[in-house]
């Protein structure tokens, strides 16, 4: 059991490690290193930058140096938290992020939430009721929620609140809280306005898990284990929601290592459609202005967001079979 | 002999599939007894298993008991219930405390995702009032009764910690959970080798003649029927072509499917390195059922057209029954006369 | 009797038959199949369906919307639609172009149009052209955009963009799923275990940010053509571990049926075991595999170019006819434009079913 958990943990800190060297190749990737981008920058506003500035700039980011020099530099800052200055803002990149990246986990993990309410119930209905009216019902709009991609959902429903309630569905707030700090108010103003983008950003997910789910399960039913608890005389109920849902659980647990990442890919997409204050918009903006610092920052923490939201899925998993517990005993 | 604890009459459970009817179970007839066995033999897809889930009422879709009783003796006297007929909440409190059943594959037949203490306490919570205290010492009780060593400690191991032999013990301790009269093994030892396969029959022996417990044992083993069973039906394509003691079906078949499948038994008697004789053709699929005497394609004495166009009768002598037209009921042809 | 030679076709016929005949009882599949394939012929006659050139810009055009066409004239069959007219808006003095219901201008079939490359053959045939058309009159079946282009015959190129570059990337994406899902199943061991922490990896890692990252940092002066491929192979990088881990699972199985090992047992190579014997009785699942895996690459596509980081214009592909589509304004002053979206929704369902229908018939077990 030990084993298990030390192994996943490596296993995401390698990944953790990977998607560090993928964003600092973001950085790196524009031509021209990015002090030139930066003066060229700071000329272009007025305030020229003269060459000894400019060389302390280049030293101070190893710039000239091997990669491999530049890459361990920076990381070095990174562990401290200093993640450098956004080109466009000027101002340091945790400042410009600022609460974003919690609204974006936030509504990450709210479509999470919504994948597993929706598609556990429906999962367990279409299977046990299979080719019901019901059963064709959802599949019907499984794949629909397949083939729309979220994106496109919320600029559909956009549109049909848009011209049904003249009303505009986009944001997490309402625009007198936008500003405001923190407070129960703005709590609550975020928890009516999330549910909406939460449940477009979840159906393409809670689609495929109802299959999942749906398959497992009447894989599950046909096993014996399940006449034997019939057998006993407990009730269907009993018999289905304790033993085969229970088996069924065991890759709905495993597939979430997979949805998370899937949905925080998704929230940049629809955030943008939207409206929504989370890092995704921010991210387009600054790979389009190509502000590296500020877009290589955003890939790597939802790169480590996507990475502890699966290891926590690991751990669920493990706390679901005993399988897997009992492994190293 | 006294009266069955449980008759079955007429049997009749069928699949209705996209590709057509499956008549799994087609008119089986049996008794079993107090503190008797029942072997139930035939080749696979013969209706045995289906027999058992009829009998339970947990037949899975789209298979369904479409007629016939089965008619189980209260406990203490009475008019027969018939189970055929029981609605779902009653059929549930015959599940365990009266019938209860074994399975063939131990290991599929328990969730991985429980402790067998859960799996067994669970059916004494349901049908016979124990508190949970007392539930878990009834359950360390029958796994000792059943022979698992240690059984304070087994209790709370998972099935996949548990051998083959083990499992099958502990689930045998979890039919037997709430005293059931009679007990339905569906084929208890055939995923298990010959050492444990011995073990465990001795176990069901045992507790047998300890508990007056009637059971009906599945298997298409004619060597564990012979060790085990009182009394035989063989059955074909959903059917009990020939019932009757143990002895009676060992010594003078009647039907040559009966024969056809004794000469199959490997003897130690028989001579070293000899062709074992296998039954011809083999079963036919369930869509194309044979018209007349099922039997009849692989049949070696068959009597001609009456076994291709007709159903053989059942016919009765002492405590047999059998349905072939080698023993008479032959249309037209005046009752009891031998062809 | 039917039954018995029923049972004895079946009994001779391939794997491959098989499988088409269980695909064949799947209506929505078969559907699907037949809508798939309608795309594809569509795909590759865009500019011959096109009615006028999707690149003609006209200020006069903007924002007109769909525009009918009327079959009948005086009870003959005469397809018409009508002309454009300017008229001075009272209060802006600005001209403003709408349909002129007085002036009837005919449809004409297989007429002359802009010049375009079909098959390598240079031609300006279209199917529906306008007979003695004035300056401005045009066919706009789905209306037009901010810069007077006609939607439908830009949707038309699009759909030929979109679609390709699906294939493209399957391709791309089946290579390296096929390559490493076989290399990781046939030599085991670490080699294995390699790859399959690698697939985990890939698959823990958040696709669009990543995607995004690496599209932007494509280089403004590359040609339409370049961004292209740059774009699939982007796309196809990260979506080839489904089709990795669906060939090891069944190398992995295959290796242990009865088959291979008679194969192996007769004295044939591995190489010859593997393409003569565990190829083709995969291949069908592989085929469903990737018929699951193209709507995905379609949909990373227009999601890219949605958000302006795929393809660029002058590109035409159906994420960049959505990004006219994108904010709210827009769409309550011509939502004729959200059209486009569907074309996306009917292709992907279509390969949805169609691969569903496929997996089902290429293992009805499974």
């Amino acid at each position: 059991m030990i084993a298990f958990v030390v192994r996943r943990f490596l296993l995401g800190l390698f990944t953790v490690w990977l998607i560090s060297v993928a964003s600092f190749t973001i950085i790196q990737l524009p031509p021209g290193d990015f002090v030139d981008a930066y003066i060229a920058q700071l000329a272009a506003s007025g305030s020229p930058v003269s060459a000894t500035e400019a060389d302390m700039l280049r030293k101070l980011y190893g710039l000239g140096q091997p990669m491999y020099v530049q890459y361990g530099k920076w990381i070095s800052r990174v562990v401290t938290g200093d993640f450098g200055e956004s080109m466009e803002w000027r101002r340091p990149v945790t400042e410009v992020i600022g609460d974003r990246i919690w609204l974006t986990l936030l509504l990450s993990f709210a479509a999470l939430l919504i994948t597993w309410g929706l598609a556990l119930p429906i999962g367990i209905y279409s299977a046990v009721r299979q080719y019901s009216f019901g059963d064709y019902a959802f599949t019907l709009l499984g794949f629909v929620g397949i083939a729309v991609p979220n994106f496109l959902l919320a600029l559909i429903i956009m549109y049909f609140s848009f011209k049904l309630f003249g009303a505009n569905v986009g944001g997490l707030f309402s625009s007198e809280m936008t500003i405001q700090p923190w407070s129960w108010a703005k709590a609550w103003d975020l928890a009516k306005h999330l549910p909406l983008p939460a449940v477009i950003l979840a159906l393409a997910g809670t689609a495929q898990l109802i299959r999942i789910m749906r398959a497992n399960l009447l894989d599950e039913l046909r096993k014996p284990y399940v006449v034997t608890a019939r057998a006993k005389g407990l009730s269907e109920t009993r018999v289905i929601l304790k033993y085969p849902v229970r088996a069924a659980l065991n890759p709905f647990a495993s597939n979430i290592a997979y949805l998370f990442p899937f949905l925080v890919s998704g929230s940049v997409i629809i955030s943008i459609v939207l409206g929504l204050p989370t890092v995704g918009p921010l991210l387009v903006k600054a790979l389009v202005a190509q502000d590296m610092f500020l877009a290589g920052t955003i890939v790597l923490l939802l790169g480590v967001m996507t990475v502890v939201g699966t290891f926590i899925s690991d751990l669920v998993l493990m706390w679901v079979d005993p399988r897997i517990r009992h492994q190293m005993d | 002999m006294a009266d069955p604890i449980l008759s079955v009459r007429d049997l009749h459970t069928q699949f209705h599939g996209r590709e057509g009817i499956v008549r799994a179970v087609d008119g089986v007839d049996f008794d079993v007894f107090e503190g008797r066995t029942l072997g139930v033999v035939g080749e696979s897809g013969c209706g045995k298993s289906v027999t058992a889930r009829s009998i339970l009422g947990i037949v899975d879709r789209p298979g369904r008991v479409m007629g016939g009783q089965i008619l189980l003796r209260p406990q203490g006297g009475g008019p027969p219930v018939d189970l055929a007929t029981l609605p779902q909440a009653a059929m549930r409190r015959i599940r365990g405390p009266e019938i209860a059943l074994v399975f063939q594959e131990p290991m599929a037949s328990f969730s991985q995702h429980y402790t067998i203490g859960n799996q067994i306490t669970e059916a004494i919570l349901l049908h016979m009032g124990l508190g949970k205290r007392a539930a878990r010492a009834r359950a360390i009780e029958l796994l000792d009764m059943v022979g698992v060593p240690q059984p304070d400690r087994r209790i709370d191991e998972y099935p996949f910690q548990l051998s083959g032999g083990l499992r099958q013990r502990v689930m045998i301790a979890m039919a037997l959970a709430c005293d059931p009269r009679v007990l339905i093994a569906d084929e208890p030892t055939t995923a298990l080798d010959v050492t444990t396969q011995a073990q465990i029959l001795d176990l069901l022996r045992d507790l047998q003649q300890k508990r007056g417990l009637a059971i009906i044992l599945i298997t298409h083993d004619m060597g564990v029927i012979a060790e085990m069973a009182h009394d035989v039906a063989v059955m074909y394509l959903g059917r009990a072509v020939e019932t009757g003691p143990v002895q009676d079906i060992f010594n003078r078949p009647r039907h040559p499917y009966t024969r056809a499948l004794l000469r199959s038994i490997p003897t130690v008697m028989a001579r070293p390195r000899t062709r074992l004789p296998t039954i011809e053709g083999s079963i036919p699929h369930p869509f194309d059922r044979p018209r007349g005497c099922a039997y009849h394609p692989r049949c070696s004495e068959k009597l001609g057209a009456v076994c291709e166009t007709h159903e053989p009768p059942p016919i009765d002598t002492e405590h047999r029954q059998v349905r072939c037209f080698l023993h008479g009921g032959i249309p037209g042809a005046p009752p009891g006369t031998q062809p | 009797m039917a039954a018995p030679s029923d049972s004895e076709r079946y009994a001779v016929a391939t794997q491959w038959q098989l499988t088409w005949w269980r695909f064949r009882r799947h209506k929505l599949a078969m559907v699907s199949l037949v809508v798939v394939v309608l795309f594809y012929l569509l795909a590759v006659s865009a500019d011959f369906l096109a009615t006028s050139d999707p690149h003609e810009t006209d200020a006069r055009t903007s924002y007109i919307a769909p525009q009918p066409i009327h079959l009948f004239d005086d009870g003959a069959f005469r397809p018409y639609t009508y002309g454009l007219k300017g008229v001075r808006d009272v209060k802006t003095f600005k001209l403003i172009y709408t349909l002129d219901t007085s002036r009837k201008v005919y449809v004409e079939f297989f007429a002359r149009g802009y010049r375009y490359s079909f098959l390598g053959i240079e031609t300006d045939l279209h199917l529906l052209g306008l007979k003695d058309a004035g300056k401005g009159d045009g066919i706009h079946l789905l209306g037009t955009d901010l810069l007077g282009r006609d939607l439908w015959s830009r949707l038309m190129v699009a759909t030929r963009v979109s679609l390709t570059i699906g294939l493209v990337g399957v391709s791309i994406s089946l290579f390296l799923g096929v390559l490493l899902g076989g290399v990781s199943a046939i030599y085991g061991g670490w080699v294995d275990t390699v790859i399959q922490r690698g697939i985990e990896v890939v698959r823990s890692m958040p696709t669009i940010p990543l995607w995004l990252g690496l599209a932007a940092a494509l280089p403004n002066d590359w040609s339409v053509t370049q961004i292209y491929f740059a774009i699939t192979i982007i796309i196809s990088l990260l979506a080839w571990t489904d089709l990795a881990r669906v060939v090891r699972g069944k190398f992995l199985s295959l290796r242990e049926e009865e088959f291979v090992m008679a194969a192996e047992l007769a004295g044939a190579g591995q190489t010859r075991i593997i393409f003569h014997h565990m190829l083709p009785s995969f291949a069908s699942h592989i085929i469903a595999a990737v018929s699951l895996a193209l709507p995905a690459m379609i949909i990373s596509e227009t999601s890219l170019s949605f958000l302006g980081l795929g393809l660029r214009p002058p590109a035409i592909s159906w994420g960049i006819l959505l990004q006219d589509a994108q904010n709210i304004q827009t769409l309550a002053l011509a939502p004729w434009l959200l059209f486009s979206a569907v074309p996306v929704i009917l292709v992907i369902l279509a390969f949805n079913f169609l691969g569903d229908g496929l997996r089902d018939a290429a293992d009805p077990y499974g």
